[in-house]
């Protein structure tokens, strides 16, 4: 094997970037909530242009998150964003709806598409309809276990991006399902937020132990997983496997967790490929994560090792 | 291919000349009376790739059966082959359209291009329809679904009556938008809970109805506060209801349409599509009939057309959620979810079915299907509008033995009926 995936990492702004870039993120995502979904932060063009400065500088990538479900009134706006997205030099962006993919092909071709369709990105056929549509990359549901990407791996003719750490979306509706709630009760949101920042959850009644993070944005309403996932342990798997990018969620996190996060990867990453015949998984990389874990979220496999049924 | 491009209506229909009613089917039975109460095309599962695991879901043979039914009403039978595949999925996909194709099936309804491109090489003469678990909002995407030489496409709940228009006014395509009936309260198919909660994939038919179970609302407690509020052991947060507050919820009230007839007309829907393939026989008859009514009402004269009290009754006897617009007019708001403890049972039961009725004497040969006896008020309805109310005379077994009450079910009873009825009139009694 010759090629070193990358280490993706979404962030909120140029601070970010820089933090994520020097923990060892190869890749960034970033974007415009309006455009983009489930961000850490919402950045304007300004913003992007000079986070893909920073990036190219470090030679690394910049992508830019388009996958949100694009509506008749953003179809207007979308032609001239690409072409700004262009013209600034982002090297991909993220892409769920095919009217991105058409603005995409006839304003600025020379931006690679990712093909992101959160939890229905599920299957190798499906992947690569969309490589023969323009898409260079598949972002895999992460509903996927190990076996189903290890073994779709040689049937992509696209690249493949895993998620390997962190939180997943597990429900998105562009229903106000918080500020609805609120208005049931007589509760008075006032000014208070509804947004990422309040650290508002859900507990369901049988599962008390579980934190479901909610938000509201511009998008609507996300819930999030109760556990991070975190495949540190049996990275080799998917090393092996040859997958293209390796993403750590950045969201719902402090710069901090994420930098210690991203810098583990990044030194098992770099021990595996310096010798991957005599590569050896170390404790203290996990205790290192566990250190910094919030100890009401779970660190599990997430669907990784889980028998779905249906 | 679809319907032909027909001339304009009122200045606005551009596709079908009047919009197909296409009703859920969850069996046989449930499919005959789909059509026989005026559904134009019905939609059911097969055995695989539907996204009603837990549904009867029909075999080959039962989908010839019913396809024979349909035809002879002029009605199509579409199957749902809805669920986002995996790997291992992707074998035995085109065997079993080739099979659907071989039962008559029209169309089926899909989501995942690893199911459309294989229809779509392997058996050209089954048209494929865009299911709505692609999230459609836009004319760009409907318009790429067109270029992919898909006839129909099934739009996302989210969109309302103006977008819909105007996704009409670009692209010339069929448009089909579910108008009654329970919804995800998720963008179609972007819902995991179900995986998360019981490892049940809801994008293939997996899904047990998370969005509808009751939660708990908190916030996380400020860390410098020095005694964080705890609730339970092992999680602290503040919570943000009262104890005699309603739990959270994500479940949406129903949608129905009825009341907007003309607009979804206008707006230039050509598929009317009801929900509810693991609905009863009852609810189904019931539903289609009055849209079927209220459809026809308004096709015969727009300029008159009102629309008819019964017709809300009638829909409210086999409703069990609280109804809603949905996304047609607005995004919906608190007045829109249930929090209340759920699902009511329908005021109405279904009581017995029609299977004979003798002109001279007047008897009705009925088929039990819940508990009745003599002295009990119940109204028969029926396709083309049949409907009266009577009291419950004296009751018989075939074998003209009188009965205090009719007690088995699929026992056939002989009663007197006030007026004529027919096979497939059913017979309702308010739920005490």
């Amino acid at each position: 094997m010759t090629h070193t995936p990358e280490l993706l990492a979404p962030a909120g702004s140029l601070e970010e970037a820089q933090a994520y870039l020097k923990a060892g993120a190869n890749a960034l995502l970033v974007g415009e909530d309006r455009y983009g979904m489930r961000l850490p932060g919402s950045m304007n063009l300004d913003h992007i242009a000079q986070t893909v400065e920073l990036a190219h500088r470090q030679g690394a990538k910049l992508y830019v998150s388009l996958n949100n479900l694009m509506t008749n009134e953003l179809l207007e706006e979308l032609p001239h964003y690409v072409k700004q997205l262009g013209r600034i030099g982002v090297d991909a962006v993220e892409f769920n709806d095919p009217s991105v993919l058409k603005a995409v092909k006839t304003c600025a071709p020379d931006i690679r598409l990712h093909w992101n369709a959160e939890m229905t990105s599920t299957n190798f056929s499906t992947s690569n309809y969309w490589g023969r549509k323009g898409a260079a990359r598949v972002i895999l549901a992460r509903e996927l276990n190990m076996d189903e990407i290890t073994e779709m791996k040689p049937s992509l003719q696209i690249e493949a991006q895993v998620q390997v750490h962190g939180m997943t979306n597990i429900y998105h509706s562009k229903r106000q399902l918080v500020k609805s709630y609120m208005a049931h009760q007589g509760r008075p949101v006032d000014g208070d937020s509804l947004g990422k920042e309040r650290g508002l959850f859900l507990v369901e009644a049988e599962r008390a132990e579980e934190k479901f993070p909610i938000y509201e944005d511009i998008n609507g309403t996300h819930i999030m997983s109760s556990d991070d996932i975190c495949i540190l342990e049996d990275l080799h798997v998917l090393l092996e496997a040859g997958l293209d990018s390796l993403k750590v969620e950045t969201l719902l996190k402090s710069v901090s967790y994420n930098e210690v996060v991203l810098h583990t990867f990044r030194q098992a990453i770099d021990t595996y490929y310096t010798d991957p015949e005599h590569y050896e998984f170390q404790e203290a990389w996990m205790e290192r994560i566990r250190s910094v874990q919030d100890p009401e979220r779970e660190l599990s496999f997430g669907f990784f090792y889980k028998e779905q049924v249906y | 291919m679809g319907a032909m491009v027909q001339p304009l209506y009122k200045g606005k229909r551009s596709r079908l000349d009047k919009p197909e009613l296409l009703a859920p089917a969850g069996n046989l039975e449930k499919l005959k009376f789909a059509v026989r109460y005026g559904a134009d095309a019905v939609y059911i599962g097969g055995q695989k790739y539907g996204l009603r695991s837990n549904a009867d879901n029909f075999t080959f043979e039962e989908m010839k059966e019913g396809v024979e039914f349909a035809a002879k009403y002029g009605a199509k039978v579409f199957v749902a082959a809805n669920i986002y595949a995996h790997n291992e999925d992707i074998e035995g996909i085109e065997e079993y359209l080739r099979n659907l194709h071989a039962a008559g099936i029209a169309a089926i309804i899909a989501a995942d291009p690893a199911i459309i491109e294989v229809a779509q090489r392997a058996v050209p003469e089954l048209e494929v329809h865009l299911s709505t678990q692609q999230s459609t909002l836009n004319w760009q995407a409907v318009q790429f679904w067109k270029e992919e030489g898909l006839p129909r496409v099934v739009l996302g709940r989210e969109t309302s009556l103006q977008e819909i228009a105007e996704i009409k006014k670009h692209v010339d395509i069929e448009i089909e938008a579910f108008i009654h009936g329970a919804m995800c309260s998720s963008f179609s198919g972007r819902c995991v809970l179900s995986n998360h909660f019981t490892d049940r994939d809801s994008n293939r038919g997996g899904c047990c109805q998370s969005c509808r179970w009751k939660y708990d609302l908190f916030e996380e407690a400020p860390e410098e506060s020095s005694a964080p509020a705890s609730f339970k052991p092992g999680i602290t947060g503040i919570p943000l209801f009262q104890k005699q507050d309603h739990a959270f919820s994500m479940g949406s009230k129903d949608l129905c349409m009825l009341e907007h007839i003309p607009d979804l007309i206008e707006a230039g829907i050509d598929s009317f599509k009801i929900e509810g393939r693991m609905k009863s026989v009852h609810y189904v008859a019931t539903v289609v009939n009055v849209y079927r009514q209220a459809i026809d009402a308004y096709m015969a004269d727009p300029d008159h057309y009102v629309l008819k009290p019964e017709w809300v009754d009638e829909l409210n006897k086999a409703a069990n959620r609280p109804l809603n617009t949905g996304f047609f007019y607005d995004t919906p708001d608190h007045e829109d979810h249930i929090y209340e403890p759920e699902e009511k049972a329908a005021p109405y039961d279904f009581a017995g079915l029609v299977k004979d009725y003798q002109v001279d004497t007047g008897m009705a040969m009925i088929q039990q299907r819940n508990y009745f006896k003599p002295g009990d008020e119940i109204e028969f309805f029926g396709p083309e509008g049949t409907f009266f109310k009577q009291t419950v005379g004296v009751i018989q077994d075939e074998h003209g033995l009188e009965l205090d009450a009719a007690r088995h079910p699929l026992q056939h009873i002989m009663m007197k009926v006030d007026q004529a009825v027919k096979p497939y009139d059913m017979m309702r009694i308010q739920r005490k």
